[in-house]
Parts: C-alpha cells; structure tokens; sequence
C-alpha cells in the first residue's frame, strides 16, 4: 500500500473543498435552515409528534442523512470525473498507486467533506430544535458509514461518466427520490401496509432508520439489518471499483 | 549494463480491431535517447502508452529496470516518468503544488530542496506560486515535465514534446533534453520531425502501422536516408551538362535553367564548394540557390522501397 499517495490525493481533494469553503457550506445550511422552515414550522405545526418526538427533532437525522448522501456522491463522483475530463487522470494511471490508494483518498475525502457539512447541519438544527442523541458513537458509526458507502457510489458514477450529464443524471434521478421516499421526514410505519412494505424495497430507509434509531432509539427496521444494508454495500461497491481498475474500463485503452 | 527496457514480441490489438502494435521487441540502453519517428496513427504513443501503464497490450512483456510492467508494475513504474502529447493540467493549482502532487503519487515524501532544484533548471522557480492556468504553453510543457521528474525517474518518455509549439520553443525543449541527457536519465521521445530526431537522438527508431521498421544510430540513418539537395538556379539555360559533371551526382532540369546535386551533408567534403568554382570557372551565371533535405515522409517511401526490417 502507497499511503504516501493516498495522503495525497487526500489532501489534494481537502484542499479544493477548502479552497471555496463558503460555497461548500453555505448551501447545505441554506438548504437545512429553509428545510426547518417548511417542514419544521409550516408542516411541523399539523404534525405533533411521531412516536413521540416533535416532528421538528424528528427530521433531524433524515435531513443529515439526505445532506450526507448527496455529497458524498457528489463529491466523490466530481473528484474522480474531473481528472478525467482535464486528463490529468493519466498522472493516477501511470504512478505505481493502485486502485485500493486511489479510491481510499477519493472516497475518503469525499465522505470527509460529507461528514463535516452534516456537523454543521447539526449544529444549525440546534438553532431550531433540541437534539438529544441517545447513541453518539453509533450516531458516528452510521454517519461514516453512509458517507462511505455512498462516497463509493458516487466513486464508481465518476468513473462511469463520460460527461457532466451522465455525472449528474443519476444523483438526481435516483439518489434524491430514494433519499425522499426513503423515510427522510417520515416514518415508514407512517405509511399504508401496503406502501409500507414496497418502501422497505428502498436501501436508504435502512440508513435512515439506523441513524435515526442512534438518535431516538427508533427504527422502522431492525438495527442490524441496517449495518448489514451498509455493509452489503460498501463491500459490492469496493468490488465493483476494483473490477474497474484491473479490467481499465472507462481508464485504460 | 543491462538495458533498461527491453520490449519483447509487443502488440495491441483495440476492441474495434485495429493493430496498433505487431510484434515490436526493442531494447533501450542506460543514458540514450532514443527517437521514435513515424506519422500520426503510426503506433508510437500506443507503445510509449504500453510501457507507461496507459494502455493494456494484447501480447508481448516488456521489462523496465528488469522489472515486468505487469506482474512487477509498482517498481517499473517507480522507474519512468511521462510527458503527455496534450497539456493536462489541474487548472486552479499552483506550479510547485502541482509538482509536489505528482511526488506524492510515486510515494516519495515533500524534498522542497530538490523541488526549488528542479523548478530552477526548468525556469520555473519565479512561477512556483503561479497558477498553472496563468502560464503560457511553453511553461505549461515545463511544468509537465518537472511533474515527471518530480521522483527522479531513470527513463523519462516525451510524447510529441514539440508538437503545436513555435521554432524558439522547440529550441528551448531541446536544450532541455541535452541537459536531462547530461544528468543521465534514459530519454524516449516520440516526433515526427525528422529535425527533431536528428537534433537530439543517439538512435532513432521508425515505426508505421503498428511495425518498427527500424532502429539505427541516428548519425548512420541520416547519412543512409538524411542526404541533401542542392539546387542552383542558372541566368541562362544550358544546352547539356559541361562533361564530367554527371559523374559527380549533377543532373540538368530538362529546361536546361537548374542544376540538381546530391550531397551528404556529412562528409568532410560536401563538393558544393567545388561546384561553385567550377560555375564561376566556366562563366556560368547564377540566379539562385538552395538547398533541401529528405523529408520523413521521403526517408519512410525510401524505407519502404527497400523492405525495410527491424533491425535491434
């Protein structure tokens, strides 16, 4: 293992998000703070509570969560997508760093940049309602984990891309209406029988309700099964990225 | 000493069924620079791309520092350093932040003293905190280039190091290849200037559609294929040639106005000089002279004429 590069490409990627750091944060908390506005207050105000939490603190870690999903797609599918569109790609290529160094300084500072803007989501939520966070270490496991599993996704949608539409055409596709429909400012058990069983199809429930279980100690699923979705994914996606190293596809010629 | 790569039985074959590559086996010594001419599409970035790591080959190894690209890639790659054909910069980084990165890549730690050394010998050092975005093209080649020896590589490739770029630009990336040459690192160039080859190359190796051709030391290639021409344009026609002069490799344009002679440029003595005399001798005005010399695409019909092989 080349930590050398991996530190790195790390560093190199931090270092952008930290070049245009107010763009990078003010629009997440924008987008937090107008989420309380209207969920929070407007619909908050008709909804009482679910399962006896305030439906402002209820939305908390749901709000995270959507935050934490699209960046690190976004991130980690922009940070691999743009070398290949400068050609500076041919530098990862022709280095002796193979594709576990690559992708660990990809994904992780994508899931870095995820992870940070979800703190402050956090923090700002504190501005509007009171948090208590019943599991803190496994609020943080949950939140690294996503953030890795997704980091990884968005990894492969950057690979993938042959060009700034195709990079964004999944994450708005896909990731934000599994993010909605996946439980985000609902519980499932909200939902008809019927509705309730076909939203349990979407993978992202699973991570919503095992971050929300780490703040209430609710969840719609089984807290395992939660750790197990996540797993499941990081270890697919790991495979699927290193198939794409070995074999040069969308890399090599 | 050993070479330090050593091509053997090389191909590519794309998806799409193009050969790039047939069957190329090639070594490269220590310290030489070796020129690989041939035109577009002749294979030649397709064989730099393959020993590099760019390009997968359908046959063939190829060792770099005795070490196999594939089976041994970390420790080959360790060993070389690329120039790409097209500029491929992180716009919005600075020159030594963008050195530095590459550095890091090859898994060598931050030596600012050999960063300062090599921005200095590349006429970068004013620029280190310049965006790349804010060079010109010629500086922008540099900073490729400081970027492929950031971890002092032994073999250092230059795909089309001239390619698009004026004359003073082209002088200066030759000097900068002497000057590469002069601290040892193993150069291979690809160009399809036969100007260029000849300027800075020990040997020269001439591919087309996918087969090296041959590979020489450049000094016998020019004097084989790089002859020259001199043309004299004359005041008055001739009726023939005054006699003995067809001998010499003198021929008269049917019109009778110029005169054709064939020389090597090399030769302690060219024969111009005496052709002049014997002009001025013989009250044999002149109007106009020049001379030419073989273009590539002369030197690759003269190759083909004879069949040319590979030759290590």
């Amino acid at each position: 293992m080349n930590w050398q590069s991996v530190s790195m490409i790390y560093r190199h990627e931090m270092a952008r998000f930290f070049r245009t750091i107010w763009q990078s944060l003010a629009s997440p908390v924008l987008s937090t703070v107008l989420y309380f506005v209207v969920f929070g207050a407007a619909i908050g105000g008709r909804i009482e509570s679910v399962e006896g939490i305030s439906y402002a603190a209820f939305i908390v870690p749901g709000l995270m969560m959507l935050t934490v999903l699209q960046q690190s797609v976004s991130n980690a599918s922009f940070g691999i997508y743009f070398p290949k569109f400068s050609g500076t790609i041919y530098e990862y290529l022709v280095a002796p760093t193979g594709w576990a160094e690559v992708t660990l300084g990809f994904v992780g500072a994508a899931a870095s940049k995820a992870i940070l803007i979800a703190a402050i989501i956090l923090v700002t939520s504190f501005f509007f309602v009171g948090v208590h966070i019943v599991h803190p270490l496994w609020m943080l496991a949950f939140l690294t984990l996503t953030a890795t599993a997704f980091a990884l996704l968005g990894f492969v949608i950057g690979l993938w891309a042959k060009n700034f539409e195709q990079l964004q055409i999944v994450p708005m596709m896909v990731i934000t209406p599994l993010v909605f429909l996946g439980g985000a400012f609902y519980s499932a058990s909200m939902l008809p029988p019927f509705w309730e069983q076909v939203a349990k199809l979407n993978p992202v429930l699973y991570l919503v309700s095992g971050f929300r279980w780490s703040f209430f100690g609710l969840a719609d699923v089984p807290v395992g099964v939660s750790l197990v979705a996540v797993g499941l994914m990081i270890v697919v996606l790991l495979a699927v990225i290193r198939r794409i190293f070995v074999t040069g596809w969308r890399l090599r010629d | 000493m050993p070479p330090i790569i050593e091509i053997d039985h090389l191909s590519k074959q794309y998806a799409g069924g193009t050969r790039a590559l047939d069957n190329v086996s090639l070594s490269i010594e220590q310290g030489e620079i070796l020129a690989l001419l041939g035109p577009n599409g002749a294979g030649k970035t397709t064989l730099i791309s393959i020993i590099c790591g760019l390009v997968v080959p359908t046959g063939g190894t190829v060792r770099v520092g005795g070490h196999d690209i594939r089976t041994d890639w970390r420790a080959a790659r360790k060993l070389i350093g690329l120039v790409p054909q097209e500029i491929a910069l992180e716009p919005f980084e600075t020159v030594a932040n963008s050195v530095r990165f590459t550095r890091g890549l090859y898994g060598e730690g931050p030596d600012e003293a050999y960063l300062e050394q090599l921005l200095r010998s590349l006429a970068l050092w004013d620029k280190r905190d310049a965006p790349t975005r804010a060079l010109s093209g010629g500086m922008k080649r540099r900073v490729l280039i400081a970027k492929a020896l950031s971890h002092r590589p032994k073999v250092l490739f230059l795909d089309e190091p001239t390619a698009g770029v004026d004359v003073h630009l082209r002088r200066e990336m030759w000097t900068v290849v002497s000057e590469l040459r002069a601290s040892g690192v193993t150069i291979i160039l690809t160009t399809h200037y036969l100007e260029e080859a000849e300027e800075m190359a020990d040997r020269i190796g001439v591919i087309d559609k996918g087969h090296l051709m041959l590979v020489r030391p450049t000094a016998e290639l020019m004097g084989e294929f790089g002859r020259k021409q001199l043309t004299v344009e004359l005041d008055a026609p001739l009726d023939a040639l005054p006699q003995g002069w067809a001998d010499r490799g003198i021929t008269l344009s049917p019109d009778g106005r110029r005169l054709d002679y064939d020389y090597d440029a090399r030769a302690e003595r060219t024969g111009i000089g005496r052709l002049l005399a014997d002009l001025n001798a013989q009250g044999i005005g002149v109007r106009d002279v020049a001379t030419q010399q073989s273009s590539l695409e002369e030197v690759f019909m003269s190759l083909l004429e004879n069949g040319g092989e590979a030759r290590r």
